[in-house]
């Protein structure tokens, strides 16, 4: 009996989720979201999230370059092919970095290693966090 | 350029991949901050553990 009402509020919940009824770009959030971290939500109002995601994802991008992690600039092999897709979720951190010459060639020490992998799985939860951003405008995800 | 410890890294990879994961994850901000701080235990938590078990493993 508990178990049909919990079933119950479930669907309630989903019914309830706002549909896409906002006017404007649907992937503006998406695209905002992967370019800039954080922005996204920013152009949703949630500030708060917007905020901490952005200090959370530039943290990670920063503290890889601090530590001389490699950024990937193209692929010669699978695993290489990897981290470059991983590098690309950052979006304009990963171009500008480029464009000024940031991060290393060659990973030498085991910090670089791991600001390597810093750097790359930023570039991973900045997508995840732009698809958040596109699920809240369409409104897959409850506000 | 940072020359962070092992522990130091994990503990800020841990914090930074909680935080976004318990925003992304969880709708309101009281699950959100449950679900960062326990991502933030297992990230740690099992960093330890494993670290344990490949210590035992080489002696």
């Amino acid at each position: 009996m508990r178990y049909s009402q919990k079933r119950m509020a479930t669907a309630a919940t989903k019914n309830s989720a706002a549909p896409n009824t906002k006017p404007g770009f649907v992937y503006l959030p998406l695209i905002a979201g992967w370019l800039f971290p954080g922005a996204g939500h920013f152009l949703l109002r949630k500030w708060v999230r917007g905020a901490l995601l952005s200090a959370s994802i530039i943290g990670m991008f920063a503290l890889g370059l601090a530590m001389k992690g490699k950024i990937y600039t193209g692929a010669q092999d699978v695993l290489d092919m990897l981290g470059f897709v991983g590098d690309l979720g950052n979006g304009l951190l990963f171009f500008v970095s480029r464009l000024l010459g940031l991060g290393a060639d060659q990973v030498q020490v085991t910090t670089a290693d791991y600001g390597t992998k810093f750097i790359v799985v930023a570039g991973l939860l900045n997508v995840i966090a732009a698809v958040d951003a596109h699920n809240l405008r369409t409104g897959r995800k409850p506000e | 350029m940072i020359h962070p410890s092992q522990f130091t890294a994990v503990v800020l990879f841990a914090l930074f991949a909680s935080t976004v994961f318990g925003i992304t994850q969880r709708e309101t901000p009281r699950r959100m901050f449950r679900y960062g701080v326990y991502c933030f235990a297992l990230f740690v938590g099992s960093a330890v553990v494993l670290s344990w078990v490949m210590f035992l493993i080489a002696r």
